[in-house]
């Protein structure tokens, strides 16, 4: 047979649903990978240039469902099933995206893409600044990072800090059904390489998504998710959904929490979380992975070189231990930061 | 020396002044080549400088039956000769090489990482192995436009021990992409002898145990090397699958400036070896066959050689009064 034809779509799943699609005038309420779903469909039908790949996302309808029912709508084409080799799916994207496609590769975790390191690193987070920008690289990377449930040490990392230390890479860390779709549609549209980090833990999280197709949210700009006098909160992805629950906490003894939502820590909204912390003084930055070396060690430094003069106390920070994951489930759960580690770093530099 | 049957050649479709042509540009990568090694030794440029010096044959043979633009062509560091066959202009090249804003990257990317979009050359690639992956890409994105273009990515012997390599030539054969593999085995990966790196050496083997067909070539033979390519870049063409040629052939200076002089070479292989293989020299080769045809005098040969010359000193001298890039040019170009 000759090689022009794709594959043919084997069997359509049973009775599962697509993306909400409503047509009713309040906002839908969806899951976020019904956001994440949302966005690649839209942005799909909106440009032919997009196509996605990865390890299970298609006739297998995504392991963590994300892409379900997008082979059946889309065909083999544009969903596009790989083996399991992640320098072969980081290759095929970033060469895709150097000769003008939009792909949207899929990793099963953020920790497979360990495998692909230097087609990432080495190819596409350069290929515009080697080229002395006559090459634009299109292209997104995305899957879920973070810690799941005793997935133990090889499945529980999501090493951001790695991303966002080299050069070229966006950096996206959505905590919300409603950015989790606003900034795919961004990163499917930027001209650049995107890091687009999910959170395990954030996936049955339900929200409000606008279903308007050309509802995006721009890279670079921090939500202020909560007001507040007394402190600052800073963080991203599953973090934030944790700050807001600390503030809330807080809140019962009387202390007013800002969080500060980053969604992107390149490019980083260095002015939303200054003029925060020129506000009240104090800070508390959190991350889930590793503390060493990290996001948390890098926004805390940035708060001292623009807002010395401004701190009452020293900032904290809040990580992950330093240690590969254990898989007991007791000492997981002292591995990652928790709800009362922010509620006792806010204490502490309150104290 | 070459370890396979060697194909004999027959007749060429080339009409003759293409193949007058031919000549003139492995001349001028030739010439390029050792311009580029004496500039280097006067301190005129830095980094690395991996030569093409005597595996002409492999660019000469192969890009200029593309059509460029349209079809795209990858490949590893030693690149000089590729963006030069691929049309980019020995001026860019050099002063690339040079480190100057006029270059092919502005300046930006070096010997290693020449790179010439306008004309299908998506460029070198530091890293062995490196682009195999990347033809992926390039070669779906041709299939998904529906074109008839093909993808041609080179690398060489070492990168056949690379784990991406062959994750990505099991992908282009599962999704039947349009791209011409071709293995520039110089015999070494480094210092590093075949027989010291690799136990199986059939790569042809290797490329047909992951679906792709393929042949092994006298790399050093410019016709033999256009021969075979013309026949795969049918086929691709026509059938939308992958092909894979291996070239035969050798590198006759060290694998780059730090064994460039045969004191580091003798660590690795003898002189005897190296001179044994400038007996097929594909210039010398290439020459031959065309005076045997009538198409080459000895004056036209002259003639030709001081063209050649004239215009790697045009890229000198262009490369020499080129600007360095402004400073304000380092933070641009992180992002689009």
């Amino acid at each position: 047979m000759p090689g022009g034809e794709f594959r043919k779509v084997e069997e359509p799943p049973a009775g599962r649903r697509g993306a909400s699609r409503g047509l009713e005038t309040q906002m839908p309420v969806m899951r976020y990978q019904e956001a994440l779903r949302l966005a690649m469909t839209e942005e799909m039908e909106r440009d032919e240039s997009v196509f996605i790949l990865g390890e299970e996302v298609g006739q297998y309808q995504g392991t963590y469902r994300v892409t379900e029912g997008m082979l059946q709508r889309f065909g083999p084409r544009r969903v596009v099933d790989t083996p399991i080799s992640e320098i072969g799916i980081a290759g095929m994207a970033t060469g895709a995206a150097m000769v003008g496609l939009r792909p949207v590769a899929e990793f099963m975790t953020w920790s497979f893409a360990l495998e692909a390191m230097d087609q990432l690193v080495n190819h596409a987070a350069k290929i515009t600044y080697m080229s002395g920008g006559r090459i634009q690289c299109p292209v997104v990377f995305r899957g879920p990072a973070g810690v799941g449930g005793q997935l133990s040490a090889q499945h529980s990392q999501s090493l951001e800090s790695w991303y966002a230390h080299t050069p070229g890479f966006k950096v996206v860390m959505p905590a919300t059904p409603a950015d989790a779709k606003g900034l795919l549609k961004t990163a499917i549209r930027d001209p650049n390489p995107v890091i687009f980090m999910e959170n395990t833990g954030l996936y049955p999280q339900r929200g409000e998504v606008p279903d308007d197709p050309e509802f995006t949210v721009p890279f670079g700009q921090a939500a202020v998710r909560r007001e507040g006098r007394d402190i600052t909160l800073a963080a991203y992805s599953f973090m934030t959904v944790l700050c807001l629950r600390a503030a809330e906490a807080l809140e019962r003894d009387g202390i007013d929490c800002e969080v500060i939502d980053l969604r992107t820590v390149v490019p980083l909204d260095m002015e939303t979380l200054a003029a925060s912390v020129r506000k009240t003084h104090r800070a508390v930055v959190a991350q889930q992975e590793w503390k060493n070396v990290s996001m948390v060690s890098e926004l805390a430094a940035r708060i001292y070189e623009s807002c010395f003069d401004d701190l009452d106390a020293p900032v904290e920070r809040i990580g992950g231990a330093d240690v590969p994951m254990p898989y007991a489930k007791n000492l997981e759960r002292a591995a990652i930061p928790s709800e009362a580690d922010i509620v006792a770093a806010v204490r502490r530099v309150l104290s | 020396m070459a370890k396979a049957a060697v194909r004999e050649r027959t007749s060429d479709s080339a009409g003759e002044a293409d193949l007058v042509g031919l000549y003139r540009l492995a001349l001028l990568i030739r010439r390029f080549e050792e311009s580029v090694y004496r500039k280097f030794r006067e301190g005129k440029m830095g980094g690395y400088l991996h030569r093409y010096d005597g595996q002409e044959a492999g660019v000469v043979g192969i890009i200029p039956l593309l059509r460029l633009p349209g079809d795209y062509v990858l490949c590893t560091y030693r690149d000089h000769g590729h963006a030069l066959a691929c049309g980019t202009s020995p001026r860019a090249v050099m002063a690339e090489l040079f480190g100057r804003a006029t270059g092919c990257a502005y300046g930006k990317g070096g010997s290693m990482h020449l790179i010439d979009p306008d004309r299908g050359f998506l460029g070198g690639d530091g890293i062995v192995g490196g682009p195999v992956p990347i033809s992926l890409g390039v070669g779906y994105a041709l299939k998904y436009r529906g074109t008839d273009n093909v993808c041609v990515c080179y690398f060489g012997d070492g990168a056949m021990n690379q784990g991406g390599v062959h994750e990505a030539l099991n992908m282009a054969a599962l999704y039947k992409l349009p791209i011409l593999y071709v293995l520039e085995n110089n015999q070494y990966a480094m210092g590093t002898s075949l027989s010291r790196s690799t136990a199986q050496t059939d790569f042809v083997l290797k490329a047909r145990a992951h679906g792709i067909a393929g042949e092994e070539v006298d790399g050093m033979d410019v016709l033999v090397v256009r021969q075979a390519a013309e026949r795969a870049l049918r086929r691709i063409r026509e059938m939308g699958e992958p092909y894979f040629l291996e070239l035969e052939t050798y590198r006759f200076v060290g694998h780059g400036i730090g064994d460039d002089n045969t004191g580091g070479q003798k660590f690795y292989r003898t002189q005897e070896e190296v001179e044994r293989w400038k007996q097929r020299d594909p210039i010398l080769l290439l020459r031959r066959a065309l005076e045997e045809r009538g198409l080459l005098s000895p004056q036209e040969a002259d003639q030709i050689e001081a063209e050649v010359r004239a215009r790697v000193q045009d890229a000198i001298q262009f490369a020499e009064e080129s600007p360095e890039p402004p400073l304000d040019a380092l933070y641009e170009n992180v992002f689009s």
